[in-house]
């Protein structure tokens, strides 16, 4: 355990070891967030990728960061991504045929060039650099250094984003936004439709479904009380899937006793 | 010496012996409330409640849970099974992780070591809370997508939806006891209350933090996401066997946590009662944590009474008022607080902030007021411009009367 803290040099041993479980672990959840087919399981690597995240600013002294990244991208983010997703529902993939002419090798090509840049980037900032100030400036408290920053320094940057995010979603709302072309049937209106309509056969509501012995299911009509079917009492969703079973009307069979 | 201080010089065997502690406290806790609940509604529907396994019933939920663990397990077909399975385990897990945070007792000796019943104390330790209720959403979530069914997926995107909603008020609600208690970590704010409860200078930041808890653990009223009326179980619906029993536990370990936070942030956590203050030295110091349990079961109680009480919001209502009532109000009802809070801390004198209180108190009752008197004429608006009476014979409506009273009025 010693010599792989030597071998990072700064870096203590108990976040060491941390670092190479959980790093090949966030790395890995990246990679196959790429390459899932289904579109909830990328969701749900990246969501891991960001709690390792997050474990790896607390690990370095950066507290308020990591739990904040926790409760605003894993909370709230991905949780909005995930509502969307999931309505895409469980069993359907995504295809990958291309659409694009093209798009594989400029995707390829992009991706190594900011790659390439990002590397080269960290490197010159971390390789050979020794990190200085930490100590200094968590002094008084990591979140009390990060709000005085904020609500000094920064104040102006900080207020230009709220602005600019207030604005986008203001701007969300307003392109979302679809003004009703007939006013939204409510309860009230339902229940004087139900009473007002031609027939009162239907005001109490419709018929259940199969409820005897045999079919206790949704997809078996309802006998009426003269042992006829009821077809109202099947979902229209059902019927028009095909997945309407028949129920047979029911017939007495007092004859066969009368002929014993 | 300071909390944090103090449980820095914990060993590593004394943490792990609290850690064990509060795991079996939330266990066992789970057991007795499960019990406790189907009592305690019991006796507000007229009923006895379990009363056959063990003394009063007591180990009723023991019985109910070897029973769980013996049904047969089943993944249905449709379901994506990794997914499924995992689910349960992000819930279970992830409610126990809050507990960490919770300060439980005062100064105490545990097997000759002083410290205090608290795992860690982290200087933003409420937002930790925060964070691992949003992850622990993640489990009921993807229950509900996992289950390749129709009823668990609406519970599930009524969950999640429910929960982005009830986070923004519930944090909203927090910001006034940071701003009071000047610190984010629960010993602070509890440290803080040693003479006024928050729940008492912060009373407007209770009651806003108790409806979202109710809201964020997914309890009657606010149930919606396995609404057995219309949603069969909700995001449960496929689950059987041990993985309900972790969602069912999970439920039970989130009311406890909710509850414990409550009393951290607002019931003064281990301190006495006002006036009780000497009993905080008894047996060593280890009668506070009845104290903050005795405040635990209170929370618990009210989530019972509430769920015996009240029927289940309709969604678009209970999305309306998190949204339109919640947080508006969260968000005035801060810059009150902050505004105060400078003034007192920049020593202004007692009449500004008396006036600005009165003020702020005024503005407050005219808006009601307005609003009310608003409510008031579109329903007589609403009464008057009714249409006509239907063809098939009804009780008289009252707004027809009110009409007939008009035009005679008017002559």
């Amino acid at each position: 355990m010693t010599s792989l803290a030597l071998e990072i040099g700064r870096t203590a041993a108990p976040e060491a070891v941390m670092f190479w479980i959980l790093a090949p672990l966030a790395v890995a959840a990246a990679l196959g967030m790429l390459f899932a087919k289904k579109a909830v399981h990328s969701a749900l690597l990246l969501a891991w990728v960001m709690i390792t995240l997050a474990i790896f600013y607390i690990a370095e002294d950066a507290l308020f960061l990591g739990i904040v990244q926790v409760i605003v991208y894993t909370g709230a983010v991905m949780m909005l991504f995930l509502f969307i997703l999931m309505l895409v529902g469980v069993d359907s993939s995504d295809s990958l045929v291309e659409n694009i002419r093209g798009q594989r090798p400029t995707a390829i090509t992009a991706a190594i060039g900011l790659g390439g840049l990002i590397i080269s980037l960290l490197g010159r900032a971390t390789i050979g650099v020794e990190a200085i100030g930490l100590q200094e400036a968590n002094s008084a408290g990591n979140v009390q250094a990060i709000a005085e920053e904020l609500f000094t320094k920064y104040v102006w940057a900080f207020e230009v984003v709220s602005a600019l995010l207030i604005t986008a979603a203001l701007g969300a709302m307003v392109l979302a936004h679809s003004t009703a072309t007939k006013s939204r049937t409510a309860q009230r209106d339902q229940s004087i439709a139900r009473f007002r309509g031609a027939s009162l056969a239907t005001a109490a509501g419709l018929p259940n479904s199969g409820v005897y012995s045999r079919h206790n299911a949704v997809d078996v009509p309802g006998l009426l009380p003269d042992g006829t079917p009821a077809p109202t009492s099947v979902s229209a969703t059902l019927e028009a899937r095909g997945d309407m079973l028949t129920s047979k009307p029911f017939e007495l069979e007092v004859k066969e006793v009368e002929e014993d | 010496m300071t909390t944090a201080e103090l449980i820095g010089t914990d060993p590593g065997w004394i943490s792990l012996v609290k850690g064990l502690l509060i795991f079996i406290v939330c266990v066992l806790a789970t057991l007795m409330s499960v019990w406790g609940e189907r009592r305690i509604v019991a006796r507000m529907q007229q009923r006895l409640g379990p009363n056959r396994v063990g003394p009063f019933g007591l180990i009723q939920a023991l019985a109910d849970g070897v029973k769980l663990a013996l049904k047969e397990d089943l993944i249905p077909k449709a379901a994506d099974r990794i997914v499924f399975v995992i689910a349960p385990i992000i819930s279970a897990t992830t409610c126990f992780m809050s507990f960490a945070v919770i300060p439980l007792s005062g100064k105490v000796t545990l097997f000759g070591h002083k410290t205090v019943m608290q795992l860690t104390d982290i200087p933003v330790g409420v937002l930790y809370v925060l964070a691992i209720a949003s992850v622990g959403v993640y489990g009921i979530v993807l229950a509900g997508w996992s289950s390749g069914s129709t009823y668990p997926l609406l519970g599930g995107l009524r969950s999640s939806a429910q929960v982005i909603s009830y986070e923004v008020a519930m944090g909203l609600s927090l910001v006034a006891v940071f701003i009071y208690s000047g610190s984010m970590s629960t010993a602070d704010i509890v440290a803080a209350q040693h003479q006024w409860w928050f729940c008492v200078t912060l009373f407007p930041s209770f009651v806003i933090y108790a409806i979202s808890m109710v809201g964020e653990t997914n309890r009657a009223p606010f149930d919606l996401a396995e609404a057995e009326g219309e949603l069969v179980g909700g995001f449960h619906t496929e689950y059987s066997s041990l993985k309900f029993a972790l969602f069912f536990l999970a439920e039970y370990v989130n009311i406890v946590a909710v509850s414990a936070l409550a009393t951290t942030l607002f019931l003064g956590g281990y301190h006495a009662l006002p006036g009780l203050g000497f009993t905080e030295n008894w047996l060593g110091g280890w009668f506070t944590v009845i104290w903050f349990l005795v405040k635990v079961v209170f929370f618990f109680f009210i989530f019972v009474w509430l769920r015996g009480t009240l029927p289940r919001l309709r969604y678009d209502q209970f999305m309306k008022f998190g949204w339109k009532v919640l947080i508006p109000f969260s968000l005035v009802w801060i810059v009150v607080v902050a505004t105060l809070r400078v003034l007192s801390q920049q020593g202004a004198p007692r009449a500004v902030v008396l006036g600005f209180t009165i003020g702020v108190v005024l503005l407050v009752l005219a808006g009601s007021s307005l609003m009310e008197s608003a409510k008031k004429r579109r329903v007589r608006e609403d009464a008057l411009g009714e249409v006509s009476a239907p063809n098939f014979p009804v009780p008289a409506i009252p707004s027809t009367l009110m009409k007939k009273e008009t035009e005679q009025l008017n002559g």
